[in-house]
């Protein structure tokens, strides 16, 4: 994939990274969505949806708490959506090599945001005698620019992501050796696994929560069953 | 979220909209020496312009000051703070009553508003999204439930928090005590676990295909799975699992 190509992908990697702390935080930048508008974006929208759903699944175990560094999902679900929809249908190794990628990237773009926050940290070191003398401009130069910088951060993540990602996936996928069927059901186990992990985590200490998860597979299953 | 009649305290509606509108941009400057405190001096900016002398005065840079030092709190939930802090300011209360105020608001402000979005409704409608896909929901409905559940949430928070926090000013500590707030986490997370329950498996069926069988038998690999997982419970990264067993994976499918 060449520069130009990966850029305008860059460019929604970069909104949806924006999204993620700096501005709206209206989680457009959640997988589930990020993944499946990059899908639409490549022309292949149930397939930025289908990696989008493993994702969000992951990404359940990964809270943004305030300082806490954690995977960084908007540009994550651009690259991992984009790179799913390019592949040719039915190739068994596209689902297992795609999120790979993504989660690469979110571990990289989560490492980025710590690197962007000590950034600004330092700009705001300099700026320290202004901010404290009440400068209007200094402020408002503070923010705008943390949030340009933001941009910038999602932008340049996905665009790299893309150039390195991109061919590196086509070429694992065509010399793929697994049978299609465990190839989805490693993903599909894993997927599984951390998101029923996750709920745990988060849940286990709410009373009787258990029993609500239980009455929820329970529908589930008179549904397989009279289906 | 209260019926509580307030003392009355207006702003012009442009600068309410401005400060909520800069509410979305709160984290705009996070950094790890003032976390939030640059964020919400650039939302009340607007509202401090209003104070004696203008832009230029005394009264508008040492609030400006004041109010960009360390805070903490949740996003969301800032607005509260904001509110809170732009009446204490423009009321003329004492400094030092503020300064007292902000560090006590911080903390409770950020536990409240991480268990409410973060832990509970965060997760509900992301549930509730793979549980649409899983009944077979298009792209569109996927996403544009998730959206438009999640952000419903969302906006109504923030416009509450600095609609009770003007409305409040530094007597602001008792809207905390609102049942959405205190019993809220503990319903979405029961909901949540409800949706999980159906949504989990609907959708691992539809990524799946068709074949009972199969289905079956990745149920019982990722029972077995979680269970192994949750006697880790914060010792293990889930997503981390996830990337090394995917890793191993497309080594071994490669080199085969």
């Amino acid at each position: 994939m060449s520069l130009l190509e990966a850029l305008p992908i860059g460019l929604l990697g970069a909104l949806l990274g924006l999204d993620v702390v700096s501005f709206p935080q209206a989680m457009i930048s959640r997988p589930i969505v990020a993944a499946t508008l990059a899908g639409a974006f490549i022309g292949n929208p149930p397939a930025g949806l289908l990696i989008g759903v493993v994702l969000e699944m992951i990404a359940l175990d990964t809270l943004p708490f305030g300082a806490s560094r954690y995977p960084e999902w908007g540009s994550a679900g651009v690259v991992g959506g984009s790179i799913f929809a390019m592949q040719p249908a039915g190739m068994p190794g596209a689902l297992p090599a795609s999120l790979l990628a993504a989660l690469l990237t979110a571990s990289i773009s989560g490492w980025s945001m710590v690197v962007l926050r000590r950034l600004i940290a330092s700009r705001l070191e300099r700026t320290r005698d202004q901010l404290e003398d009440g400068s209007r401009d200094a402020l408002m130069s503070l923010h705008l620019s943390g949030m340009s910088l933001d941009l910038l951060r999602g932008g340049l993540v996905t665009v790299t992501a893309m150039i390195i990602f991109a061919p590196l996936v086509k070429a694992i996928v065509s010399i793929w050796g697994s049978e299609s069927a465990a190839s989805h059901a490693v993903v599909v186990v894993t997927a599984a696994v951390v998101a029923g992990g996750a709920l745990w985590k988060i849940f286990h200490s709410v009373r009787r929560v258990l029993w609500f998860f239980l009455a929820g597979s329970l529908i589930w299953a008179v549904l397989l069953v009279t289906r | 979220m209260t019926a509580t009649p307030e003392p009355t305290f207006e702003l012009p509606w442009r600068t309410t909209a401005a400060m909520y509108f800069r509410l979305f941009a709160v984290q705009g400057s996070w950094n790890y020496e003032t976390l939030l405190g640059t964020g919400i001096g650039f939302v009340m900016e607007p509202a401090l312009r209003r104070l004696p002398g203008g832009v230029d005065g005394p009264a508008y840079r040492s609030a400006l000051a004041r109010e960009s030092r360390y805070f903490n709190a949740h996003p969301y939930l800032a607005g509260v703070a904001v509110g809170a802090l732009t009446r204490a300011e423009l009321d003329g209360v004492d400094p030092v009553r503020i300064e007292r105020f902000r560090t006590a608001l911080a903390g409770p402000l950020g536990s409240v508003g991480d268990r409410l979005v973060w832990a509970s409704w965060l997760p509900f409608c992301s549930l509730v999204a793979i549980g649409v896909y899983g009944a077979g929901g298009s792209a569109l409905a996927v996403v544009g439930t998730f959206l438009l559940l999640f952000n419903t949430g969302h906006f109504l928070l923030r416009a509450w928090g600095l609609r009770i926090g003007l409305a409040r000013g530094l007597n602001v500590a008792s809207a905390l005590g609102n049942p959405v707030l205190r019993q809220g986490p503990f319903y979405i997370a029961c909901a949540a676990a409800f949706v999980g329950g159906i949504a989990l498996p609907l959708a691992l069926q539809r990524i799946t295909g068709p074949g009972r069988a199969v289905v079956g038998g990745i149920i019982v690999a990722a029972v077995i799975g979680i269970l192994l997982l949750a006697r880790l419970r914060e010792r293990a990264e889930g997503w981390r699992i996830a990337l090394g067993v995917l890793a191993v994976f497309v080594l071994y499918s490669v080199l085969t």
